[in-house]
């Protein structure tokens, strides 16, 4: 049976929630199903108690996340975009991520902030975002991305049970794919990356939808006899440099790929380190495939014109092979 | 509500002791800091102490507090250790956390104190979810949370009274109201005169008192406790106190008019406290022995945390996250 990401999101957190009486959520909507139906049916199932609507506070909620969390409650907030997480940037920045470390390890925060992001449909500039390196710029954070629902559904499950602060994020053109979920999906390690797809000409790392668009990216260059090994981040933060350094090893040419504009996104930090850690390992210089330095436009036209996509992986990676 | 009960004189004394310590221990604050010993801005609550010690007279270890970014009071009023949380100031491997927090994140979880902010009004929020855990759990505590009045300018602030009414939180909200939010004061930052007003349109019962007057102070936070307790959700005490001493140590306060600072003694709660029990009977000569033995006991106490050792830099990259696994970032 096939499920879709949104099932399957409903369906590790529902077992979560029976798993661990310390798990909650909390939202805004989250009792009546969340405003893209990841929680439905969930506040009936686990009472009003367990599933929690918020007023429209994103600073107080996430607060409020972060101060039960310091007493042992394993909460998970939905902040429904992840350009609303900009209002609770004080407390992941200064509160959620910190407090471990300035208590001296005294206390800890387990919490799950699940967020959804990227452009699709023309959501605008304001609901389109990724934003996911200005979470990965902070020490006591984890940030975690999924591909698919497969990987959404055993990454969840591992953050909830993780004991740091951890912001998930969804991408809104990943909701309606379909998968079925193996019968025993052993959960992953969070910060341990996965190769999607093997491969010996040039390495593509990738996160999150744009993982879709190296695979895609892949087969299209199979046919042209180039064959391109992908790697499926997972944990942004951290990062595993060592299944990176184990397929560079076998490539020797890279090619980062993600949404968020590329001006100091991710791809910076990890061509930074794949230059100073694996320089010998260097065919050509590590490129990028990001989104050009401007807001999300509406019409769709405009968002296409924007949006990197398949093509410009075909094309970085026929550059570098070359 | 039922008229609180009044502190025998026995446990006033204890708690003109208490004053004692707090005012002690600001003093060493600031001494050492003039000196050059302690690292960073710390920010003293000398004057403000019946606050602390009348609240948390009411507290048990199980009950939560977070304070401000001028927490020294609190922390030690709950309960802290002396020496531990002074040595956390001076930044010590013996302090409170280990030398990572200092003056403005200090956090004593053995006795609930959850935490100092050093981000004004970050520390409601997270004082709500303290007693959401306590609500959610079934368990009997509740959760304190001290703030300024500089933390009403703040959305988060209305966000929490909001959340907390209609979550039916066991919440007490404290608010020092001490006239200055920095060193701006109070009418120039707010419109509204007292903080207690924003209680109301939310439904949330609340006070303003005078902060400086202990046994007011005591009777009023144990009633609106004993309200929590009952589960009637939250309240806001709204104290009514005075900063004696400037934003931060090294503060020249130009903002403040000479008659003003010379009005400063007349406000002073240990002077007051002192006064009240006088007049209960008290022998002078017992108080300043209190008074005196407060001092002793916080001045050995901060002679012993100056000659422990700082932390080993060796474990800078220690407390980062939960496992070591996850911490293999190169800076």
């Amino acid at each position: 049976m096939t499920q879709t990401f949104i099932e399957i999101l409903r369906r590790a957190l529902d077992e979560e929630l029976a798993r661990d009486p310390a798990v909650h959520l909390l939202g805004e909507d989250v009792a009546a199903g969340g405003a893209f139906g990841v929680t439905r049916g969930l506040a009936e199932k686990h009472g009003m108690q367990r599933v929690r609507n918020t007023p429209i506070s994103e600073a107080a909620i996430t607060g409020m996340a972060t101060g039960a969390a310091l007493c042992g409650l394993r909460p998970v907030l939905e902040i429904m975009f992840i350009d609303f997480a900009t209002l609770a940037l004080d407390c992941l920045v200064n509160q959620s991520a910190k407090y471990r470390y300035m208590s001296g390890g005294q206390l800890a925060v387990p919490m799950v902030v699940r967020t959804q992001a990227g452009a699709a449909g023309g959501a605008a500039a304001q609901h389109s975002q990724s934003l996911e390196a200005w979470f990965t710029h902070v020490p006591g954070l984890v940030v975690v991305a999924p591909s698919s629902p497969v990987e959404a559904y055993g990454l969840l499950k591992s953050a909830i049970r993780l004991g740091d602060p951890v912001l998930f994020i969804e991408h809104k053109r990943l909701y309606a794919l379909k998968e079925a979920l193996p019968e025993r999906a052993e959960l992953p390690r969070i910060g341990k990356a996965r190769v999607a797809r093997a491969g010996n000409d040039v390495t593509v790392i990738a996160y999150s939808a744009m993982v879709r668009n190296a695979l895609e990216a892949a087969d299209e260059l199979a046919r042209a006899g180039i064959s391109v090994e992908v790697i499926d981040l997972r944990s942004l933060l951290p990062l595993d440099m060592a299944t990176i350094a184990a397929s560079v090893a076998k490539t020797h040419r890279v090619v980062i790929a993600h949404e968020a504009v590329q001006n100091c996104g991710l791809g910076a930090e990890i061509s930074a380190r794949i230059g100073s850690e694996l320089f010998d390992e260097l065919d050509a210089p590590v490129t990028r495939v990001g989104c050009p330095f401007a807001p999300i436009p509406f019409a769709p036209d405009l968002e296409r014109a924007l949006l990197p996509g398949t093509p410009n992986i075909v094309r970085a990676v026929r550059e570098l092979a070359g | 509500m039922n008229s609180p009960a009044v502190p025998p004189v026995s446990d006033l004394k204890k708690m003109y002791g208490a004053l004692w310590r707090i005012r002690t221990f600001e003093g060493q604050v600031q001494r050492l800091a003039a000196a050059g010993e302690v690292p960073g801005f710390p920010h003293l609550s000398t004057g403000q102490e019946a606050v602390a010690v009348g609240v948390c007279a009411h507290l048990t270890r199980e009950d939560t507090l977070f304070t401000s970014h001028r927490g020294h009071g609190h922390t030690l009023a709950k309960g802290a250790d002396v020496q531990a949380t002074f040595a956390e100031i001076l930044g010590r491997d013996g302090g409170l956390c280990r030398g990572r927090g200092g003056s403005m994140h200090l956090v004593d979880a053995a006795n609930g104190v959850l935490g100092a902010t050093g981000v004004v009004a970050g520390n409601l929020p997270l004082a709500a979810g303290a007693a959401w855990a306590a609500q959610a759990r079934g368990e009997a505590n509740i959760s304190v949370v001290f703030f300024g009045d500089g933390a009403t300018g703040a959305g988060v602030f209305h966000e929490t009274l909001n959340l907390a009414v209609l979550w039916k939180l066991p919440l007490l909200f404290v608010c020092e109201n001490n006239g200055y939010a920095e060193f701006t004061s109070r009418e120039e930052h707010s419109n509204v005169k007292q903080v207690s007003a924003f209680a109301a349109p939310y439904g949330m019962p609340a006070k303003t008192i005078d902060g400086n007057d202990l046994p007011a102070v005591h009777a009023a936070a144990g009633a609106a406790i004993a309200s929590l307790r009952r589960g009637e959700g939250p309240y806001l005490l709204e104290c009514m106190t005075y900063r004696m001493a400037g934003h931060f140590v090294g503060d020249a306060q130009h903002y403040r008019s000479k008659e003003e600072l010379a009005a400063v003694k007349e406000k002073c709660p240990i002077e007051r406290l002192k006064r009240h029990l006088l007049g209960l009977g008290a022998a002078e000569s017992e108080l300043d022995a209190i008074g005196e033995e407060a001092r002793q006991e916080v001045l050995k106490a901060v002679e012993r945390a100056r000659t422990g050792p700082p932390p080993d830099p060796a474990t800078v990259l220690e407390y980062v996250y939960s496992s070591p696994s996850l911490a293999e970032i190169p800076g």
